[in-house]
């Protein structure tokens, strides 16, 4: 992206109408590697790409618990998701306390963004660096929410983000459709099917990927590498039905990712046509 | 806020007035607590504990309700037991629950017992100028797998044993209880360790047995008796009948 006089502040507008360090923000995101959300009618699942900086070194934590219904996904910088995990993590112990019930997800979800808006209006804060995929459980269901730099947030049926994202919305793209009727198994191999694509030339294994799963009647939980492998494994077995299967569906399947409103919450058809991407990111 | 909260402890610190002028009434001020009875039970033992109190709540000499648990989950492996003001023990176990789920997502762990006696010291002596008026007895399973059990005042003193009771009927309770599980003396050598040498079933049947005499010359307990059993396999849960005069 080119340097524009404009930039230089958060609180300053171009006269095209855009605020350049928002979308620099955005870019950092797309810079993180990538996390991947899909859900199904009754569970969701994160997968993160883990890329560690050198050999010597661990990678960096991008999933998190925030409490037993709701976990999130992180690409971008790091650090900003981790403070921000904290928040939505404090926001939940509060919301219990308070009520004794578990915070709805959408409701944390637009905590989240009132939060990263207000760092888009005021000279002395930047916005957060960092794009936040929310997994979570209410009493209407699994729920699937993307938080950006922005404030801005969306529902979504499955997502990716972070870079070599465009290859895991492909696959996922393909092959929404048929996730609302997927068992837990299913969508987990799904999501490692989208890290392949994100990964590219790598190996999929338990040390560069990460996947996490909430579900009816199952708290959030962070796979352990041993539980991943197995997954991992178990692809490989089942290459040759899914090849089988993509040749069947390649044909006239060229569906958009659907949005949902929040406001609206009610299932959007799966045979409806998507509407145009409006958002200022991706 | 705080002059509302300085109002109240004003209240209930300040020595009553005289009756002096004709106008001055006579009798009972606005206080912020009430007493609603109960009597709380812990014995510590190799390698289980058992935590045990009544279920009945009442206020002066009125019964509130006949099932009310006095007991409280705050970990796997701990169990809070609390008699006295029960608004005030609620909100007690809330923050702990608070506090422990904070704990859990910064450790990826459960507290153990011992941290959570400490906390619970910790919390109780943040109000120590406006105190939770309760009387706890944490018990669970250390970090080795044994016993313990904490006894507290109502602003945190607190102490590790092999044994305790709180409440209104403590001082029935204790007594029987020093008689059976008592170590000789601490001057005797070896010195015997905190927790008892009864087996958990026999534990059982002394709290049971505890329960029933206090019931008949403590008239705050009784109605039923709530046991919690920790041990590796995890937690139990027993109840008895006691006495309803």
């Amino acid at each position: 992206m080119f340097r524009n006089q404009y930039d230089t502040d958060v609180t300053t507008w171009s006269p095209a109408g855009r605020l350049h360090q928002v979308e620099y923000a955005m870019e950092a995101v797309k810079q993180g590697s990538a996390a991947i959300g899909l859900r199904s009618k009754t569970h969701v699942v994160l997968a993160t790409v883990n890329k560690a900086s050198s050999e010597l070194s661990s990678y960096q934590k991008k999933l998190f618990k925030i409490d037993n219904h709701i976990g999130i996904a992180m690409a971008g910088l790091t650090a900003d998701g981790r403070v921000l995990s904290r928040y939505m993590r404090s926001e939940c112990v509060t919301h219990n306390f308070v009520y004794e019930s578990p915070l709805p997800v959408g409701r944390l979800v637009v905590q989240v963004a009132d939060k990263a808006q207000v760092c888009t209006q005021r000279s002395w804060k930047r916005p957060y660096g960092v794009g936040l995929l929310v997994a979570g459980l209410d009493e209407t269901g699994p729920h699937l929410y993307q938080n950006c730099p922005s404030g801005n947030y969306f529902e979504f049926h499955a997502f990716a983000i972070g870079s070599r994202s465009q290859a895991a919305k492909t696959y996922l793209e393909r092959k929404f459709e048929s996730f609302m009727d997927c068992s837990k198994v299913e969508l987990v191999r799904h999501a490692l099917h989208a890290v392949k694509e994100s990964l590219q030339e790598e190996e999929l294994s338990s040390a560069n990927c990460g996947v996490a799963i909430v579900g009816i009647g199952e708290p959030f939980v962070i796979l352990d590498s041993k539980s991943l492998q197995a997954y991992i494994d178990s692809l490989e077995e089942g290459k040759n039905d899914q090849a089988a299967k993509l040749e069947v569906e390649e044909e006239g399947n060229a569906a958009v990712i659907e949005r949902q409103d929040i406001s609206g919450g009610a299932g959007v058809g799966v045979g409806a046509e998507g509407e145009g991407p409006t958002d200022m990111e991706t | 806020m705080r002059s509302w909260k300085l109002a109240k402890m004003s209240m209930v610190f300040a020595p009553r007035l005289a009756e002096s002028a004709p106008t001055s009434h006579v009798g009972a001020s606005w206080s912020p607590y009430d007493n609603n009875g109960g009597t709380c039970v812990a014995i510590a033992g190799a390698d289980y504990c058992v935590i045990a109190a009544d279920t009945r709540m009442s206020t002066g000499f009125s019964i509130l309700t006949r099932d009310y648990s006095k007991i409280h989950h705050i970990t796997e492996k701990c169990v809070l037991a609390s008699s006295g003001f029960q608004a005030d023990v609620r909100s007690l176990q809330k923050n702990l629950d608070a506090r422990h789920q904070i704990y859990q997502h910064q450790h990826s762990k459960q507290m153990s017992c011992p941290a959570m006696a400490q906390l619970l010291s910790n919390t109780l002596y943040y109000k120590r100028f406006f105190p939770y008026y309760s009387f706890n007895v944490l018990g669970g399973l250390d970090n080795e797998g044994k016993g313990c059990v904490y006894t507290y005042d109502a602003v945190g003193s607190y102490e590790r044993s092999g044994y305790s009771s709180q409440g209104s009927g403590q001082t029935l309770i204790m007594p029987v209880l020093d008689n059976q599980l008592k170590s000789a003396s601490p001057l005797v050598l070896p010195p015997r360790e905190s927790s008892t040498p009864l087996t958990e079933s026999e534990a059982v049947d002394l709290i049971k047995d505890t329960f029933a005499s206090a019931a008949e010359r403590d008239i705050y307990t009784g109605d039923g008796v709530e046991i919690v059993i920790i041990n590796k396999e995890g937690i139990r849960r027993e109840t008895m009948a006691l006495k309803r005069d």
